[in-house]
């Protein structure tokens, strides 16, 4: 579908995916410092990591904590942070089709890295390659390095001297990047950029995510209503042709959420 | 009263992602939901790059990690695969910060 895209491997997913576990995990450290520094105790900075596992989430009850909120307004600021994983969720279920204990399991990876690494694969059996191998690899690193952290405080240097915070975003254009092969998705994603950057100085951090990408999605129906009325009409101009489902006319729409094909993905 | 925070956060937090991946296959087979999850992953990562790149908490600031995403693009019209942007893009902004 991307003739110039190198097609992925399973072998080259998981070097990638692992390359974003390494660059992400290695925040923990900011964790833990931050975490000890609010005045959480070394084992409540580590229970975080490992029961909540969602950066901004923790980021914001350490945050809350830290200003002389109260846990309460803590967990609730980390709650509303982390809706937009239901949304990740929504968008990975179709991919992994999990259930049982399975499904407990994996909701626990569902975060923004994994989801990233994951949704946008061509097939089901890559997304959930890029899923799981990022998802693992962040949450075994991330404890660990919460851990260190917590114990070492800033003493151990900050992430960014390495330049890893610009690696994440690099990681997130990159698998951006393909998708961007007609101007309804171009326009979608800007307009989820835009939006994010306008809500940055007013929303708690995390929301701006959420806002960003529900104003585009709701831009990117608009804009796909648009095309499907201009396919109905061109398909009463040519009965003959047969009729694809109403919004099959994108590269990187799906025409069924399980479907393969649907996506474009980076390396 | 702390602990109570962290436990209940937690599990609260836990919980909205296993809905997430819960919702019925019925309602995933929607061609509305189909539509919408082809869009979210591009409304999303779009989003996720910009707070990425330029948002420090609640503040937006221009730094090195602008010229990291910027070898990025660069990378990413050149077709270079994945861990070369993203290695790159590290390096980039690491040598911005050590100048």
């Amino acid at each position: 579908m991307s003739p110039e895209v190198t097609e992925p491997t399973d072998r080259s997913i998981v070097v990638d995916s692992l390359g974003v576990g390494l660059a992400t995990g290695a925040y923990g450290i900011s964790f833990g410092a931050i975490g000890t520094a609010s005045g959480l105790t070394v084992a409540q900075t580590c229970v975080l990591s490992l029961l909540m596992f969602s950066g901004a989430s923790q980021f914001a009850f350490a945050g809350v904590v830290a200003s002389g909120g109260n846990p309460l307004t803590g967990g609730v600021t980390a709650f509303l942070l982390g809706s937009r994983n239901m949304f990740y969720g929504l968008g990975m279920a179709p991919r992994l089709r999990v259930h049982g204990w399975r499904r407990l399991l994996a909701a626990h990876l569902v975060i923004d890295e994994s989801t990233a690494m994951g949704v946008a694969r061509e097939s089901d059996r890559h997304a959930r390659i890029g899923f799981y191998v990022t998802g693992t690899s962040i949450f075994v690193l991330w404890n660990l390095m919460t851990f260190v952290g917590a114990l070492a405080g800033n003493a151990l240097g900050d992430p960014r001297t390495y330049g890893l915070d610009a690696a994440v975003g690099a990681a997130f254009l990159a698998l951006l990047w393909p998708r961007l092969t007609a101007w309804p998705q171009r326009v979608v994603a800007a307009i989820g950029a835009l939006v994010a950057i306008g809500a940055v100085p007013l929303t708690p951090a995390g929301a701006p995510i959420i806002i960003g990408g529900a104003v585009a999605v709701v831009v990117g129906l608009w804009l796909t209503r648009r095309e499907s009325e201009a396919e109905i009409t061109d398909s009463l101009e040519h009965p003959a042709e047969p009729h694809h489902h109403g919004h099959g006319h994108h590269p990187d729409d799906p025409p069924d959420p399980s479907g393969a094909g649907d996506k474009e993905t980076e390396s | 009263m702390i602990w109570w925070g962290v436990i209940g956060a937690s599990i609260a937090c836990y919980g909205l992602k296993l809905a997430g991946l819960s919702v019925p296959d019925r309602v995933l087979e929607h061609p509305l939901t189909v539509r919408i999850a082809a869009l979210i992953p591009v409304g999303l990562l779009g989003a996720l790059v910009a707070v990425q790149v330029f948002a420090t908490g609640q503040a937006l600031a221009v730094d090195a990690r602008v010229v990291g995403v910027g070898v990025a693009v660069v990378l990413l019209v050149a077709r270079a695969p994945f861990l070369v942007v993203v290695g790159a893009a590290a390096l980039a902004a690491a040598l911005v910060r050590l100048l």
